[in-house]
């Protein structure tokens, strides 16, 4: 694998192998000195074209990890603003000699289009409303990590799925992990043909007592450019978890950052049942696995060992 | 003999050629012999165990730090800590070759001012045992760090050596000594394998 563009370019076993990555360094960053020597010499440049705070520095923190160099780039204090092009600019930063770029853009399709242009791996951290494959494969490893398999869980995706770039990636990777997916909100926010992301669509949050997991999403208010709710106030009493509809047995996720009181009530942001810390704590080892699964050597995966697939003294951890 | 490849013992599933049985040297009882001797040489070096850490590489190198240390509880009734040590991100040929972790990293408690002594099947070039002492360090900083092997077959590429040795066995290159281990293979035994040539070749 070369690009992280879509959770389409993972495979089948793609997304088992950087779970079990995601394993390895989750030890790792738990040692005292939470650092491998693994990606020595290598550069990463974060591109962002558009504001982030977990997504880039839980990008960052990985590729330090892992003893990879990085850079950043904000659009805000580039040469962006004395006109240069995203093709210039993206030739200048390749010509510094990296190895991965990690780019954020509120336009779809613009880490494809710069991974046509040059050599180094590129990773989407999230382009416009199409995809943002870490997150949905930090979001499976904390939920895997919380219920172990993921077969025949049932998830309910609630809130403006149609601007939600995080819900693309999620539905197809929760659906490739075995999960039945069902996304909910009001008609104007819900895509046209989702249903062909191997999903189930709701109108109302009347059958959400059978989900075992409710994923909400924020209110992209800053992708809204028409009038998709009468208000958000009559948005948040139709569709807002809160500690009524969050039921016991229920586990809640979101993306981050909330907003509190629109699509999720306070109260249950703190819940227990929450596992919003853990999806930000996940962040880090997926992106870890992610950046040593692209830079890390190449071909196919070596055997376990030779002479049995599966390491048998893998699976019995040792008594500290 | 063909030039070795620079980083990386013969791949017996791939090339030219196939695998055949050249002697197999240990049975399970000599090997039972190796481990019990090399308990007493740790404890008799390090005058008693009570330091001493036994740290397995992974795969076979944790088996063989297990054993050692029921060994060493069953003469000098010392419950040795054993832990165990994937070496995969600190290899020096990850940017080489695809390299996947084979199993969790658990060192017991803390290492600083113990005896580490490494633990692993074979010692061939030392570039596995030089990621190990690497990655042991950020770990802590051990007093010593000794290395018990069951096999050494030579052509080290790095100047390590072993401090206690089941057996030392003169290989070829391109040879492949394999190390069975009941917990991993089913049996005990060590077995040196050859590649011949499909085409008419080397037999």
């Amino acid at each position: 694998m070369k690009h992280l563009l879509g959770i389409d370019d993972l495979g089948a076993e793609g997304i088992g192998e950087v779970l079990r990555l995601a394993d390895s360094f989750l030890e790792v960053t738990r040692r005292d000195i939470p650092k491998v020597p693994a990606l020595r010499g290598k550069t990463v440049v974060s591109m962002f074209y558009e504001d982030s705070t977990r997504t880039r520095l839980s990008f960052e923190t990985a590729a330090k990890r892992l003893s990879a160099d990085t850079m950043t780039f904000s659009a805000g204090s580039s040469s962006l603003r004395k006109g240069e092009s995203l093709l210039d600019t993206v030739r200048t930063v390749e010509a510094m000699g990296i190895d991965a770029i990690v780019v954020r853009h509120k336009s779809s399709g613009v880490p494809q289009r710069i991974a046509g242009w040059i050599d180094a791996s590129i990773i989407n951290a999230g382009d416009g409303w199409h995809e943002h494959p870490t997150q949905a494969l930090l979001d499976v490893y904390t939920l895997r990590r919380r219920l172990g398999a993921l077969e025949g869980v049932r998830i309910w995706i609630v809130g403006d799925v149609l601007h939600s770039r995080v819900a693309r990636s999620g539905i197809q990777a929760f659906a490739r992990m075995g999960c039945e997916v069902t996304v909910c909100g009001p008609p104007t926010l819900i895509p046209r043909g989702v249903e062909a992301l191997g999903c189930n669509v709701s109108w109302s949050l009347d059958g959400i007592g059978e989900a075992d997991v409710i994923y909400a999403l924020r209110m992209q208010n800053e992708r809204m450019t028409g009038s998709f709710v009468p208000s958000l106030r009559e948005y948040a009493a139709r569709y807002q978890i809160d500690g009524r509809r969050l039921r016991p047995n229920q586990l809640l996720m979101h993306p981050g950052p909330v907003n509190r009181g629109v699509e999720l009530a306070g109260e249950v942001v703190d819940s227990p049942q929450a596992l919003i810390v853990q999806q930000v704590e996940s962040g880090v080892v997926v992106r870890m696995a992610v950046l040593y699964e692209l830079l890390a050597g190449g071909g196919p995966a070596r055997e376990a060992s030779r002479f049995t697939q599966e390491d048998p003294t893998r699976v019995e951890p040792q008594p500290a | 003999m063909r030039n070795p490849p620079a980083w990386s013992a013969p791949d017996p599933s791939s090339g030219p050629g196939h695998w055949l049985l050249r002697a197999r040297v240990f049975e399970a009882d000599d090997l039972k012999r190796a481990v019990t001797r090399i308990a007493h040489e740790i404890v008799e070096r390090n005058h008693g165990a009570d330091d001493v850490v036994l740290v397995g590489l992974y795969t076979r190198g944790v088996v063989v730090a297990r054993r050692l240390a029921a060994a060493i509880v069953s003469f000098e009734g010392v419950d040795v800590p054993v832990g165990s040590l994937d070496v995969s991100f600190y290899r020096d040929d990850i940017a080489l070759r695809r390299v996947s972790p084979l199993g969790p990293t658990q060192l017991p408690g803390d290492v600083k001012d113990s005896v580490v002594v490494l633990c692993d099947d074979v010692l061939f070039t030392g570039r596995t045992v030089r990621a190990a002492m690497d990655a042991v360090v950020d770990f802590g900083r051990p007093r010593a760090v000794q290395l018990a092997v069951l096999v050494d077959r030579g052509h080290r590429e790095l100047p390590i050596r072993a401090d206690y040795v089941g057996k030392n066995l003169p290989t070829k290159w391109d040879e492949d000594v394999r190390v069975h281990l009941t917990e991993i293979d089913g049996d005990d035994g060590i077995e040196i394998w050859e590649c011949a040539e499909d085409e008419g070749g080397a037999t």
